[in-house]
């Protein structure tokens, strides 16, 4: 057994080794290393806590147990996992935390005497407070998280669910988890905690549901900040100082990635969370769509044909590539190109993917060097010196509207401005407009060349056209 | 007069979200899905509640109803820590710099 305050000082570094984790994920080469710290970081917590309570009672084998139990899962999970299905899992991730949250609190709300925290009915003030909001935020990042993992995965349904009255009732059951614990303080009644709970659980949901599936990536972000705050109001009740400085890391880092995404989107953090956007007016569109204007359209030979004869190609990739699975054959494609001695670089959107920087995880995954790969601020101006712009899978993002239409929803969107371009092939199925719901001007353009078909399809067919 | 140890955790707190601020957005944006999956992982550290809650008591009761909150509660954060660790660590892996340019 060592004393607490050695378990402070090893907590501390451990707390320590987390922001050096962090750091090290300012560029590439430092990340890896960062991970190690981590993970060093981790072990040193965990071991820490069980020489803290060194009394190694028979219970000690369950723990050991259900640790490898859990870390073989999460083992097993890691490595099957495909790289589309990140935002899923890291989701999935989150509801874990948040659920991992609620029951440390629900333990130390039974058994506040092993935390020591008072005894049961007579737990200290502040703890009560402290471990009724980790418990409210670990439920509302559970159940929250829960519905943004089912969105993902297209096993519920991508567009918001609305109804009316639903900000007033979350308001109304936000008031009433602060006035519960109120009551908690003044009762310790079990049952009143229970009830926080509950409502937590049921606010996640609803402040899930009425958000569309253009505004995940915001979705995400908000969660992992969510998980963080939990995690530190665990960290307040048992007085630890890894889990409290975790949290505070986590939740910034969550606020920040979600601010980066709402500012991405040009969308205020508010009218997100709010919901309804990417709502379907569709009706509308389809109307709309049959005073047709003309459409220059290709196939594989003419898009083989402009790239051979380009010196630069700037290729702009979207989600929809990694829906079908193009990324190798697009890889494959560039190699062609490069032997040509044709520049290729990639051109990155902020919210490209269904999270922040999924789109470069994807273009790893195929072996495209990182340094080839740049964001929007830093390769925007190349467009107008580039010869063609490869759009694939992506959509909204290039859609020139956001620069010249005040009326148009996604006006002051920070987009590629990929009309300078000389020319521009622009991949897609059919003319069908994106997320945001809105028709691109950019199909209707003088130098955009569309290629109807499947990513993956026309991009073997242009592979097979380079030689 | 004392000052409450409660302040003194505030104050870390406060400080480390300084620290989170200016570390996060010192992330290249390239690794901004490793940064969420790796701050998944180092979330969990709450296993130390849970290893806490499940070892209380003694041992005629190793599965009391808070102990099994802290069992159940040890298997979700370990999930996270070996999963969240190991695909920051795969995705970081592809993460490959120009080969030497042209032969």
């Amino acid at each position: 057994m060592i004393s607490a305050n050695l378990s402070a000082i090893f907590y501390l570094v451990s707390g320590i080794l987390f922001i050096l984790a962090l750091r090290g994920l300012s560029s590439p080469d430092t990340s890896r290393k960062g991970n190690y710290f981590g993970i060093v970081g981790m072990i040193i917590a965990i071991i820490v806590t069980f020489l803290s309570i060194g009394n190694f009672s028979t219970s000690i084998i369950y723990v050991i147990m259900f640790l490898v139990i859990g870390g073989a899962i999460g083992a097993l999970i890691a490595f099957k996992i495909p790289m589309t299905a990140m935002p899923e899992l890291v989701a999935g991730f989150h509801s874990l935390v948040g659920l991992a949250a609620v029951f440390v609190a629900i333990a130390a709300f039974l058994n506040p005497e092993a935390f020591n925290l008072g005894n049961a009915g007579a737990i200290k003030l502040a703890s009560l407070i402290e471990m009724s909001i980790g418990a409210a935020i670990g439920a509302i990042t559970f159940s929250g998280s829960i519905i943004a993992f089912l969105k993902l995965r297209g096993i519920m349904s991508g567009s918001p669910i609305t109804f009316s009255g639903q900000h007033f009732l979350n308001l109304t059951l936000g008031i009433g988890i602060f006035v519960l614990i109120f009551y908690l303080c003044k009762t310790q009644s079990a049952n009143i905690f229970w009830t926080v709970v509950i409502i937590s659980f049921l606010v996640g949901v609803l402040l899930i549901i009425p958000i569309g599936g253009a505004d995940m990536p915001v979705v995400i972000s908000m969660l992992n900040s969510y998980s963080g705050w939990a995690a530190a109001g665990i960290g307040f009740t048992l007085e630890n100082t890894a889990l409290i400085i975790t949290g505070a890391l986590v939740g910034s880092s969550g606020a920040i990635l979600s601010y980066i995404m709402c500012k991405a989107m040009n969308r205020s953090f508010f009218s997100v969370i709010l919901g309804g956007f990417g709502a379907d007016n569709s009706t509308d569109d389809k109307k709309e769509k049959k005073d047709q204007k003309p459409v220059k359209s290709g196939n594989a030979e003419d898009a083989a044909f402009l790239m051979k004869n380009a010196s630069s190609v700037i290729i702009v990739p979207g989600y929809g590539m990694a829906v079908a699975q193009a990324q190798h054959a697009l890889r494959e494609m560039v190699d062609k190109l490069k032997k040509n001695d044709i520049k290729v670089t990639y051109a990155i959107h902020p919210v490209a993917g269904r999270m922040p920087g999924h789109m470069n995880v994807l273009l790893a995954e195929a072996n495209v060097p990182y340094d080839e790969v740049f964001e929007l601020e830093d390769i925007n101006n190349d467009f107008a010196n580039s010869d063609v712009a490869f759009v694939i899978g992506a959509n909204d993002v290039t859609n020139p509207v956001a620069k010249t239409d005040p009326k148009s929803p996604i006006f002051g969107m920070p987009v590629l401005d990929v009309e300078k371009c000389k020319s521009v092939l622009f991949v897609k199925r059919s003319l069908s407009p994106g997320y945001a719901g809105i028709d691109n001007e950019l199909f209707y353009r003088d130098n955009t060349l569309m290629l109807f078909a499947d990513a993956k399809k026309m991009t073997e067919d242009i592979v097979k056209n380079l030689d | 007069m004392e000052i409450d140890p409660f302040i003194f955790r505030l104050s870390i707190f406060i400080l480390s979200i300084f620290i989170g601020y200016y570390v996060v957005w010192s992330v290249t944006p390239s690794l901004h899905t490793p940064l969420m999956s790796v701050t998944n992982a180092i979330s969990s550290v709450i296993i130390v509640g849970a290893i806490i809650a499940a070892l209380a008591g003694s041992s005629e009761s190793v599965f009391d109803i808070s102990n099994i909150f802290g069992f159940a509660a040890i298997v979700l954060a370990a999930i996270n820590i070996f999963g969240g660790f190991l695909v920051t660590q795969r995705m970081l892996q592809m993460y490959k710099k120009k080969k030497n340019k042209k032969k």
